[in-house]
């Protein structure tokens, strides 16, 4: 179903107000489910911050901010995005090198720049976005699949941004950008063989990779694996998550009860581990609500992706829509165990204003992809 | 964009983006699938162990130490207390740069190399977030005002107070009472971990040792929630813990104060009783210990000092010190004489200052012999042997006894055996006896060993408590009253029930006890009757006493003599000079006190024991006498 054919299935009355949405180009679906989500992630922030009004707010003021680029981004015409696309990513890559000239310390990574007359703020965020659009736009007018020349230019273009990112050292935010990137590879409809050897020669690189990688990384996937090797160290967040989600049940210690975030056990319960919250005080029933949540966008999404008329927009909506979804999975499936421990927030839930406007924006973008009809 | 070679076809392209992205999407849902998956796993499957998991971490049974029972002399006075002391404590976690900060308390607190050094132990320690390790035990006043000023800027330093036992006497009643120390893993192993959950000492000597699980009292329990950082943050509930037992001692402490000054710097060791009720009024054994040290800590060259110095002060002489008991023994060995019918009251030997066992040469001297002056007494009686001190008549008269009715007499007056009550440490001397000598020594019993035990010498030991235990058997003329050290306590004890008394001696008739007593009287008494007629003792403490005193000398060997050599102090070093003993009861009728004197390496036994015993008795006596 179109969104002319979604307006029109409408009763009359809301089918006018949603098309008075359809005229500033938002997805009223979308919309819908984006602030259902905010309103969830809002509610249990509540909880997790105790009562801690004033930050609660600057959450609120951040979400209506990022509400607003969403609705700005919406507004720009494809053609905007593709035209702009290289210089942005052009950009991003003069200041991922200039982070690590002069870029601002922090916890033994450099990841921040703090120009005169602008707020501190991460290029590798930006890069979030600018590298799907980017390799969306290498590819537009290439012949899909992509062949391999073509492909080992993409690779490259994904590859920059990714290793100086890599060593800032940022792992989890260069393996995000570079998977956005992947994204858009792998839709572009690249065969499988290609992609099943590429996993293999990860794979058989992977001990290579470990050899490579700190103290702490090593670590953490350690810590996957044992979390009782070092109970009170590198193993705390993983025991005292599990253990979170794990003794909320099926229906949750109830809101506003968890004992596991309220008596500090839970680390980064605001930020990234606040599904842990979700699964103490909910239980599986709030996990699995959620999930429907992101799942449903997800699914609109992509075939909002499929609905795009050129290769640029079906390239871009799939892959920002893929890589949220990789971000949903990740961070749950850090905080339950799954995976090891990287700097991933849940999307749009997670305290923090940096990721909710790049999401935001990335979703703008889709709409602004989808009601578009021309370029 | 240039066209490169190959055409685009829009449909196609489509229809296989489309399929990508069902494919992506059904991957999406395997994604979605494997973690709801993970989550009925943590959240269904393994509810249980979680929950638990989650309790745990909040829930903690916090145990309560319950006060020590506090212990009081026979007048109320308060030998051992709990009193606060302060720890500062760190929490490493949130002091921030942890040198700068020690740095910063070691201008307001007094921090050793040693407190740093076992500090920086404990912090390398495993354990919970946020848990406070302690610095520095023991805070002053001014130290803890000092902190409390500057609390503002300390983040992460904290006072933490608990109540640890405190001993107001210090030294003088250190043996008496004893004293509670950290307690060790040893401990650990032996004592019951649940109620010691939360105790820090344990009584380790006398007293404290053996009323410990009285002393001790119950763990209490309170269940509290506690966040991650180990902050309490609500008291679930509360089971109080049970204070210990309140123990009263028949312990006096202003007698135990006037022995201590009568020893004054002299080593030695001081036991008095009452013997109606065989309380011990006096226990000294000096040099004492400050046994507060035990529990506030030392520096470990303090405790090394306290542990190699040659006057052993933590050596407790009273109850543990196993000495000869020289002349003090002979008035048993007289009661035994007459018991076992080898002698009379009437009886008398011709004294000349040596004794031989028939068809042997070697020569018993007595104690008066000196070279060129054989020391004889000339004739004497039992009477006048016990106030003379006759050595040659206890030679005679125990070469006369057989060795297994004497030894199974005097056993009667406690010797060889601990027979205190309440005091588990003391040592159970050594009687002497065949059975005994073939075993310990491979040697048979000789004649000679009979002789040497007539004057208290050879292979017999007692300790001053054994001496005074003897002493108040006298002064009870034969009624055995087991020495003890508590009076009474608020409620029935936790510690068995306390056995019988011994029995009574047998075999000595109440008139045999009264002559005893006389001969002992004039000990003290006889006096200005010229050369070798008064009593041993008179000269030092007989002349002005307002009561009457039974007592006896003794003056204890500690380096053999050669046969024909003469014991010249002079030639000793201070540690081989002769020990001195004094035993006493008063009033000799109606005895209120029975007590025993030694002095280590003092000499003799009069001139030097004695006048510390005339000392405690006075101090315990006069104050009766005037009252009256």
């Amino acid at each position: 179903m179109n969104n002319r054919d979604f307006v029109r299935s409408l009763p009359k009355g809301q089918g006018l107000y949603i098309r008075q949405l359809n005229l500033i180009h938002l997805d009223p679906l979308m919309v819908f489910v984006l602030l259902a989500i905010m309103a969830f992630g809002l509610v249990v922030l509540f909880s997790a911050l105790e009562g801690n009004i004033e930050v609660f707010r600057g959450q609120v003021l951040r979400l209506a901010g990022a509400i607003a680029v969403l609705v700005l981004a919406a507004q720009l015409e494809p053609r905007f995005y593709l035209r702009w696309s290289p210089v942005v990513y052009a950009l991003g890559i003069v200041l991922l090198g200039a982070v690590l000239v002069v870029g601002v310390s922090a916890k033994g990574a450099t990841r921040w720049l703090d120009l005169p007359g602008l707020p501190r703020f991460q290029p590798s965020e930006a890069m979030k976005i600018a590298v799907p659009l980017v390799v969306a736009w290498y590819l537009n007018d290439r012949p899909l699949p992509p062949r391999l020349t073509h492909l080992l230019v993409a690779l490259a273009i994904i590859a920059v941004p990714a290793v100086l990112i890599a060593i800032q050292p940022d792992l989890g935010t260069a393996i995000l950008v570079a998977g956005a990137g992947l994204a858009v590879i792998v839709l572009s409809g690249v065969y499988w063989r290609w992609i099943l050897l590429a996993l293999a020669a990860a794979a058989a690189a992977a001990p290579a990779l470990w050899m490579n990688m700190r103290e702490y990384q090593k670590d953490r996937v350690l810590t996957l694996f044992d979390a009782e090797r070092d109970p009170l160290g590198a193993g705390w967040n993983i025991i005292q998550s599990t253990t979170a989600i794990g003794s909320g049940g099926v229906f949750g210690k109830g809101l506003f009860q968890g004992t596991q975030s309220h008596l500090e056990f839970l680390p980064e319960s605001q930020t990234d581990f606040i599904i842990a919250v979700v699964a103490e005080e909910l239980g599986l029933v709030g996990v699995v609500f959620l999930l429907v949540l992101y799942l449903v966008l997800l699914a609109r999404a992509l075939y909002m992706a499929t609905e795009a008329r050129h290769t640029f927009g079906r390239l871009v909506v799939g892959s920002l829509a893929l890589t949220f979804f990789v971000y949903v999975f990740v961070n749950i499936a850090m905080v339950s165990g799954l995976l090891p421990v990287v700097g991933v927030p849940l999307p749009l839930v997670s305290y923090g204003g940096t990721a909710a406007i790049t999401l935001m924006a990335s979703f703008g973008i889709m709409m602004s992809i989808h009601t578009h009809r021309g370029w | 964009m240039a066209e490169t070679g190959h055409l685009k076809d829009p449909e196609a392209e489509r229809r296989r983006f489309t399929a990508r992205a069902i494919t992506l999407f059904l991957l999406a849902l395997l994604g979605i699938f494997v973690l709801v998956g993970r989550m009925i796993q943590l959240q269904v499957v393994d509810y249980q162990k979680y929950s638990t998991r989650s309790d745990d971490n909040r829930i903690q049974m916090q145990p309560l130490a319950p006060p020590r029972g506090l212990i009081f002399d026979r007048h109320g006075e308060l030998l051992a207390d709990n009193r606060p002391v302060f720890t500062l404590e760190l929490v490493s976690e949130q002091v921030g740069d942890l040198e700068r900060v020690v740095e910063d308390l070691s201008s307001l607190v007094a921090i050793t190399e040693r407190d740093m050094e076992a500090f920086r132990k404990r912090i390398e320690r495993p354990r919970r977030p946020f848990e406070p390790v302690p610095l520095k035990y023991v805070l002053t006043e001014e130290e803890i005002a000092s902190l409390a000023l500057n609390r503002f800027r300390l983040p992460g330093v904290v006072v933490e107070a608990q109540l640890v036992r405190h001993y107001p006497y210090g030294e003088s009643v250190a043996h008496a009472v004893g004293s509670v120390r950290r307690v060790s893993e040893e401990d650990l192993e032996r004592l019951d971990p649940v109620n010691y959950s939360a105790t820090q000492f344990v009584g380790k000597l006398a007293v404290e040792r053996f009323y410990e699980r009285s002393l001790h009292g119950e763990v209490g329990y309170q269940q509290v929630e506690i966040d991650a950082r180990g902050r309490v943050r609500e008291v679930l509930a509360v089971q109080p813990a049970v204070a210990g037992q309140n123990l009263t001692l028949e312990l006096d402490a202003r007698l135990q104060l006037a022995a201590q000054r009568a020893l004054g710097e002299r080593r030695g060791a001081v036991v008095a009783i009452e013997p109606s009720t065989g309380g011990i009024l006096a226990l000294v054994s000096h040099p004492g210990y400050d046994p507060n040290l035990f529990v506030t800590g030392m520096t470990s060259d303090e405790y090394r000092a306290l542990t190699t110095a040659r006057e052993k002060p933590l050596f407790n002489r009273a109850l543990n010190g196993r000495y000869a008991p020289g002349s003090t023994f002979k008035p048993v060995v007289g009661l035994a004489g007459i018991a076992l019918g080898v002698t009379t009251w009437e009886r008398t030997i011709h004294d000349t200052g040596a004794f031989r066992l028939p068809g042997q040469r070697r020569a018993y001297r007595d104690w008066s012999w000196k070279k060129g002056n054989s020391g004889g007494q000339g004739i004497v009686n039992l009477h006048r042997a016990i106030y003379r001190s006759s050595n040659t008549y206890f030679f005679d008269l125990a070469s006369r006894m057989n060795i297994n009715d004497f030894t199974g007499f005097v056993a009667q007056f406690g010797y060889g055996s601990n027979t205190a009550l309440d005091l588990a440490d003391a040592s159970a001397g050594l009687l002497p006896t065949p059975t005994w000598k073939r075993g310990a020594k491979g040697e048979p019993w000789y004649p000679g060993d009979n002789v040497n035990m007539g004057i208290g010498q050879g292979d017999l030991l007692v300790t001053p408590l054994q001496l005074a235990t003897a002493a108040s058997i006298i002064a009870n003329r034969g009624v055995f009253k087991r020495p003890r050290m508590l009076l009474s306590s608020d409620r029935p004890l936790l510690e068995s029930d306390p056995p019988p008394d011994p029995p009574d001696v047998t075999g000595v008739g109440p008139e045999d006890w009264e002559r005893m007593v006389d001969a002992m009287e004039d000990v003290v008494h006889r006096g200005n009757l010229g050369y070798q007629q008064s009593g041993t003792a008179w000269a030092y403490i007989g002349q002005n006493a307002p009561y009457r005193i039974a007592g006896k000398s003794g003056t204890s060997q500690v380096v053999g003599i050669a046969q024909g050599e003469e014991y010249d102090e002079k030639l000793l070093g201070e540690y081989q000079r002769k020990h001195a003993w004094f035993i006493a009861f008063a009033p000799a009728d109606a005895p209120r006190i029975a007590l025993a004197v030694l002095v280590e390496n003092g000499g003799g036994g009069s001139s030097v024991a004695a006048p510390v015993a005339r000392e405690v008795l006075d101090a315990y006596l006069l104050p009766q006498v005037a009252a009256r």
